[in-house]
């Protein structure tokens, strides 16, 4: 997987509360079974005209030119919530978006983030707005600065808002790291625990 | 020292703590469909892993099947087919337990768990699917992951997983006439917030919880991640362990005793403390609909269209404003007063057999307004049969309903059957998100007797006239 380590990018906001999975990625744009080819169908239904075309709608942020290559999401509460399809997360990727910056994520999105990744980043809600302030006039060069070995957000003149995130999904991102081979590692305590748990609660091994 | 339900679960099953917070859980079951699962299967082959435990891991076909009479693989979704067969070859190839599309236990995965006796109480149950907290109402932790946590927990039997915190909400009381399960659910999600159990396992307790039965339970725990929460979970009582003997997976022999001896103990000891518990009274609770495109956007059924500007802060606001326009929505204006042009009864949420007889109670010796699309979608193939033997699927034939073949059908919409362009549907299902049920569909979420009261007046309608 990438590592994600110091990033510069373009931010472009989407701040609303309770975007879900739904919205990044409707379903009817699944087309495949397989993780890739998922770009074209992120935001379908805000980003394009009429639903599975392929028109731009030039209201929406994510068509307009200012913010072309955008890799940063300013986003409202709850982002991600919703559907556990990991497909919003491959969409995201695959689109170049790197860091979604919300007060508060969903769950499962939060992980999927995590495993592939992306960054969800928790600020409160008025740092996130002062973020979008401080990129919206030409965000093509107001760019954000995210530096995870810091934990640490850089806006276009200087000031810093501190992040928090859980060490072992730090490390995760920071070396690209693939967690079923991490654990794979401990697979004899997996088993010992395995062994255990068959005489203490056999009925639920089925054969 | 005392423990939450929810810690005695965790700890029955930490195999470790990992470096920086997380622990490692062990899993007991994993829950396949074909929506997602065929990419997690497809992808551990790729990268040359097992499925360590075959035999502990269970794949159902819900999401995109067809749901009309006589189906086959093919479905109206452009390639629906293909992830249907892919997901077969690959649950073969595999060794796990497919339940096929003609299996007679077929169905929608959180529906057929329970009614297979897969899920029990005291075990870990995880599905690449976000309604798995459904399965907690029989005091199982289960919850929802991604495609590649479920490559995980099949290649080593355990998840890395944050310990979130605990949340007890306790319903209080008697339910109002007219007021079920899921009123419950969007009742709280609309005084709390979509975001309101963020970070939480939930238990659900109180008076009200324990007189439900397992089915409406199943209801109540499955809008735990419409709430945000990490799960929802019940203690499991004497309803759980008598809804669960003789169940095809329930635990049988000798065994049974042993099993039913460790349920018994899993429950939240009386000094025990959550880090936060809220008090729900249930003469509150009024028969509750969505307006909006959150679940926290709710109304009571007798209620009027909120004002955007009753938002707590400029987002909401902003979110309460798109919402109104989506919707097609004045403030102000009484939501019983909404034509509607679809009604829906199905989903994870509200289509057990407990659901279809209260639908039908109201729809007996009725019939469904003039221009209204009205269809019934049974979960799961048993569900299906039982109602038919009890002449339920006459009942809503005669009214002017459709009846289908099991599955998740328009809950969600896959890119084939769709409810079409701003078509203002009342639904029991669980998501009113845009789009959710097609382009541009407005749903509203509601109980199924709402639902079947609404196809019966054309609009979104008040129960209690109709039971
Ligand atoms: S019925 Fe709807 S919510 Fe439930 S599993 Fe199927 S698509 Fe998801």
């Amino acid at each position: 997987m990438d590592k994600l380590q110091i990033h510069q990018g373009v931010a472009v906001p989407l701040i609303r509360e309770n975007i879900d999975t739904d919205a990044i990625i409707p379903s009817r744009e699944m087309k495949r079974v397989s993780k890739l080819g998922l770009g074209e169908g992120l935001f379908a239904g805000w980003r394009y005209t009429l639903p599975g075309g392929r028109e731009p709608n030039p209201e929406f942020a994510l068509n307009k030119p200012e913010y072309a290559n955008c890799s940063i999401i300013l986003a409202g509460a709850n982002f991600g919530c919703g559907s556990s399809r990991e497909h919003a997360v491959w969409a995201l990727k695959e689109f170049g978006i790197r860091i979604i910056i919300a007060p508060g994520f969903g769950s499962i999105f939060y992980n999927n983030c995590i495993r592939n990744g992306v960054l969800p980043l928790v600020l409160a809600e008025r740092d996130i707005n002062a973020l979008a302030n401080s990129t919206c006039q030409d965000p093509q060069q107001n760019q954000l600065t995210v530096d995870l070995l810091q934990k640490v957000v850089v806006d276009p003149g200087g000031l810093r808002y501190s992040f928090d995130i859980d060490d072992a999904q730090r490390r995760m991102l920071l070396e690209g790291l693939d967690a079923i081979a991490l654990t794979l590692k401990l697979a004899d305590k997996i088993a010992d625990f395995q062994q255990a748990r068959q005489g203490s609660h056999p009925w639920l091994f089925l054969s | 020292m005392a423990l939450t339900l929810f810690e005695k679960l965790w700890q029955q099953h930490l195999v470790c703590e990992l470096e920086g917070g997380a622990s490692l859980i062990y899993i007991d079951r994993v829950f396949l469909h074909e929506r997602t699962g065929s990419i997690a299967l497809k992808s551990l082959q790729a990268d040359n892993r097992q499925v360590i435990n075959p035999q502990q891991v269970f794949c159902t076909m819900d999401h995109i099947v067809d749901t009309f009479p006589g189906r086959t693989d093919k479905t109206l979704m452009p390639s629906g087919e293909d992830f249907i067969k892919a997901t077969r070859e690959a649950s073969i190839d595999a060794g796990i337990n497919l339940i096929d599309l003609n299996d007679p236990r077929q169905g929608i995965v959180h529906v057929i768990s329970p009614e297979q006796g897969i899920v029990q109480p005291g075990a870990t149950l995880v599905c690449p699917d976000s309604h798995t907290c459904s399965q907690g109402a029989l005091g199982a932790l289960a919850w929802g992951i991604g495609s590649s946590e479920a490559e995980h927990a099949m290649a080593t039997q355990t998840l890395r997983v944050a310990k979130p915190k605990t949340m007890r909400i306790r319903f209080e009381g008697q339910l109002n006439p007219g007021v079920f399960a899921k009123d419950m659910i969007l009742h709280l999600i609309g005084k709390y917030s979509a975001a309101g159990g963020a970070g939480y396992a939930i238990e659900f307790a109180g008076t009200a919880v324990q007189a439900l039965d397992i089915e409406a339970r199943l209801t109540l725990c499955n809008m735990a991640v419409e709430f945000s929460a990490f799960t929802g979970l019940i203690a499991p009582d004497e309803k759980t362990i008598e809804y669960l003997q003789g169940r095809p997976f329930a635990p049988s022999g000798e065994h049974w005793q042993k099993a039913v001896a460790h349920w018994q103990t899993l429950f939240s000891d009386k000094q025990a403390i959550f880090d936060k518990d809220i008090r729900v009274d249930c003469c509150d609770i009024l028969p509750t609909v969505t307006w909006g495109t959150s679940p926290q956007h709710t109304c009571n059924v007798n209620g009027v269209i909120p004002n955007a500007e009753q938002g707590q802060d400029d987002n909401q606001i902003n979110a309460m404003q798109q919402a109104l326009e989506y919707m097609g929505l004045r403030p102000g204006i009484a939501i019983d007063s909404l034509p509607i042009d679809c009604a829906f009864i199905g989903s994870c949420t509200n289509s057990r057999l407990s659901d279809l007889r209260i639908a039908a109670t109201v729809l007996a010796g009725r019939k469904v307004a003039a221009g209204v699309k009205a269809i019934c979608v049974p979960g799961s193939t048993q569900v299906k049969k039982a109602a038919e033997q009890e002449g339920l699927d006459k009942i809503f034939i005669q009214a002017g309903f459709e009846w289908r073949e099991s599955g998740c059908s328009m809950c969600f919409n896959a890119g084939g059957e769709s409810f079409g362009f701003q078509q203002r549907v009342v639904s029991t299902t669980n998501r009113n998100f845009e789009s959710r049920q097609g382009p541009q569909t407005r749903s509203h979420l509601a109980s199924p007797a709402t639902v079947a009261a609404s196809a019966i007046a054309g609009r979104i309608a008040d129960p209690r006239e109709f039971l």
